[in-house]
């Protein structure tokens, strides 16, 4: 628990940042190597390459050097904590709204006999 | 038998926020009462399988809902709902926070702003609820919590309250 908490934590860290999610979002598609990924940024390469190593510390990504290409790979697992976090709070607002769908159909109920 | 009912759940991880819209099938005033009235709030508020008990309830400007939402166990978990602009009833806005049994409020975990309006839309209601968070590292706090809690995992098979309401 703890460390799936600590875990969580730098994750969100990691993705509070737009082009950290950009890099995200393009890695689900498929591998890329970090020049293609930094092509579409006005930044330096050294700032670029503080995004990748905050979402390889997060667990995000992953990065492999071959020869003097260095190629990013996304790692579907850490994303699919948070979406779970995010599934539960859904499920307790839905729980909650039929609560309600059942208590406004009573109220109705009991208006209508009056 | 339940109608198609608009539900959306956006979360916003940037801006900190979750955004629930939800429409109903009944008319703005009585969705409003639903939401500012302790004797109803009780009957709807947790999510199942916990249940909602008021401790003190003042809807007004600087008021507050001191409430438990328990588990089958019987685990109290304390909230307070401090309200701070109302305009009936069109909407409500306040903030939540954690508490203990005397409804002090918790220094050390975050509070959330609430902004709740209510929109009809033909004969049903539409509302709209956007929880924010004053920091990213704010949300991450409750989401760790509610972890520990083990309140989100006991969730399921919401629909058996239906089949109870049509017996």
């Amino acid at each position: 628990m703890d460390n799936y908490n600590a875990s969580l934590d730098t994750l969100f860290h990691a993705l509070a940042d737009p082009t950290r999610r950009a890099v995200v979002q393009r890695l689900v598609k498929g591998p890329a190597p970090v020049k293609e990924l930094a092509a579409p940024y006005d930044m330096a390469l050294p700032s670029f390459m503080k995004h990748i190593s905050v979402l390889e510390e997060a667990g995000l990504i992953a990065s492999k050097k071959q020869g003097r290409v260095r190629t990013c790979t996304f790692n579907p697992d850490k994303l699919a904590a948070a979406e779970k976090w995010f599934d539960d709070q859904r499920t307790i607002w839905a729980s909650r709204f039929d609560n309600l769908d059942t208590l406004l159909t009573t109220l109705q109920g009991e208006t209508d006999e009056t | 038998m339940k109608p198609d009912l608009r539900f959306d759940f956006i979360a916003d991880m940037q801006k900190s926020t979750l955004t629930v819209r939800r429409e109903f099938a009944a008319k703005r005033q009585l969705v409003w009462d639903c939401y500012t009235k302790c004797e109803l709030l009780d009957q709807w508020y947790a999510p199942k399988p916990l249940t909602t008990k008021t401790k003190s309830f003042d809807f007004n400007e600087g008021g507050h809902w001191h409430f438990a939402m328990i588990d089958p166990n019987g685990t109290h978990y304390w909230s307070r709902t401090d309200y701070e602009t109302i305009t009936p009833i069109d909407g409500y806005t306040g903030y939540d926070g954690f508490t203990d049994e005397t409804g002090v409020i918790n220094p050390d975990l975050p509070r959330s702003h609430i902004n709740m309006t209510f929109t009809d839309k033909g004969d049903h209601t539409l509302t709209e609820t956007v929880v924010s968070y004053n920091a990213p590292e704010d949300l991450q706090t409750v989401i760790d919590m509610g972890m520990e809690d083990g309140m989100t995992s006991t969730l399921e098979r919401l629909d058996e309250l239906l089949v109870k309401l049509t017996a």
